[in-house]
């Protein structure tokens, strides 16, 4: 098999079987992205830096720029686009929302899927652990305060100089 | 390629030579690939081979699979409890989606003098087993391992199988300590540090730095000026200080030689300051 040859690729995404075909070389993002039309998937730096592109790969957060799509045969990937239920928010976007955890957006995706795996595996995290895991992406607008109050908000903690309190 | 082989993998790379590269996790093959600081013509991907993950209890030590993501190993009870100086560096590799696909062969092979676990290695005297269609298997000191950026002794057509890392003597203290510009991101300096105290007395000391040469380096001056010292912080000073000395690190946008330095220096002796108190079961 060279790099740019064509192979066949079938896996579950968002509770979805999907088959296609896709070159070697194709990254699991552009399959994502191109290839399945999952534009909630975003590419920042496009070298594992900024985890704008991080999705859920058999439960574990994975950069889907650093992976080839051929590599996610038979894998279960959940993006951006698995977690609202019938079209309504979960309970992590919400209070993301609530939280305004976000101002242009870009990165929500990557933080988001980052915080699922995160609380899938360790469903109180403290707040030293919620800053760990977060270290790993990067936002430009919020100063990540906001979205730090928004895993505080979804897992049921108290949240510290809430914005509710500014007029 | 995506071999379903050890016997595969090795046949592969004996037919493509230079042309092929190792695909493990690809957390930093594929960056070199994106920023087309490497573009092989074949990739020889490991992926399929379960048979070289684990970690498995070896003798005293462990035995760890070439293919052992970070985060398996970051959570592996039998590694923390017979290696700990190993268990404490993983949480500082990459960020937790790093760590989800990254391996311990494939960290060791890629050679980044700024990464943590070359050091491991060298301050655990970890060997390292590679194997190729032509060779056979060979053992591979930790100590001979890596010869300079993102370079080691492996030929081309040899694949890093696997890494036995021993225990350490009883009473001995670990410390894995580094500055780094972003939790998770490559230190700036780091250090792994053991102490062994015998009778009131330093027995044993190794020091390995990160990221202060083109591998990583023990501090050896400073090792054996600990031997036979009494554990209090005159000692850790003095060692700091020679291990800062021995060393020559460059210079990058992010700090000069002469804070490298001095950060070294800082380093090392809060690693023997914090190895030494963790001998009796402190924190």
């Amino acid at each position: 098999m060279t790099l740019g040859e064509a192979v066949d690729v079938a896996l579950t995404v968002n509770g979805s079987r999907r088959e296609a075909q896709v070159e070697a070389r194709r990254t699991l993002a552009d399959f994502l992205r191109e290839d399945l039309g999952l534009t909630g998937t975003h590419l920042g730096c496009e070298h594992g830096v900024c985890g704008a592109c991080t999705v859920i790969l058999d439960g574990e957060p994975v950069r889907s720029c650093l992976m080839f799509a051929v590599q996610a045969r038979d894998a279960t990937v959940t993006t951006i686009e698995g977690l609202a239920v019938e079209g309504v928010m979960n309970n992590l976007q919400e209070a993301m929302r609530e939280s305004h955890g976000f101002q242009c957006g870009f990165c929500t995706p990557g933080f988001l899927m980052q915080i699922t795996a995160m609380l899938a595996d360790n469903p109180n995290p403290t707040e030293a652990e919620i800053r760990d895991t977060l270290s790993g992406n990067i936002c430009r607008c919020t100063g990540y305060e906001s979205i730090l109050n928004g895993v505080l908000r979804a897992i049921g903690a108290d949240v510290p100089g809430s914005h509710q309190s500014v007029p | 390629m995506l071999p379903t082989s050890l016997e595969e993998a090795l046949s592969a790379l004996a037919e493509y030579g230079s042309e092929a590269k190792v695909l493990a996790g690809g957390q930093s093959l594929i960056p070199l690939m994106s920023l087309r600081l490497a573009q092989p013509g074949v990739l020889v991907d490991l992926n399929g081979l379960g048979a070289l993950s684990g970690i498995e209890a070896n003798g005293s030590g462990v035995r760890i699979g070439a293919m052992t993501r970070h985060r398996a190993a970051e959570r592996s009870e039998v590694l923390a409890e017979r290696v700990p100086l190993m268990a404490e560096a993983m949480p500082l590799i990459g960020h937790a989606a790093i760590r989800s696909r990254g391996t311990i062969g494939g960290s060791l092979s890629h050679a980044d003098p700024a990464a943590e676990l070359p050091a491991v290695a060298l301050a655990t005297e970890a060997t390292l087993i590679a194997r190729s269609l032509r060779g056979g298997e060979r053992t591979i000191p930790a100590s001979e391992f890596f010869e300079g950026y993102f370079t080691t002794v492996l030929a081309e057509d040899e694949i890093l199988c696997a890494v036995e890392v021993p225990a350490a003597p009883p009473s001995t203290g670990f410390c894995v300590t580094e500055v780094a510009r972003r939790h998770g991101d490559f230190a700036l300096v780091g250090v792994t540090a053991a102490v062994t105290i015998d009778q009131g007395l330093v027995t044993r000391a190794r020091i390995a730095l990160i990221n202060v040469a083109e591998r990583p380096v023990r501090a050896e001056q400073a090792e054996a000026a600990l031997v036979g010292a009494k554990p209090e912080a005159a000692a850790w000073a003095e060692a700091a200080a020679v291990a800062s000395s021995e060393i020559d690190p460059s210079g990058d946008l992010h700090a000069t030689p002469a804070y490298r330095r001095k950060v070294a220096r800082v380093c090392v002796k809060r690693a023997l300051e914090t190895a030494a108190r963790r001998v009796g079961g402190g924190r």
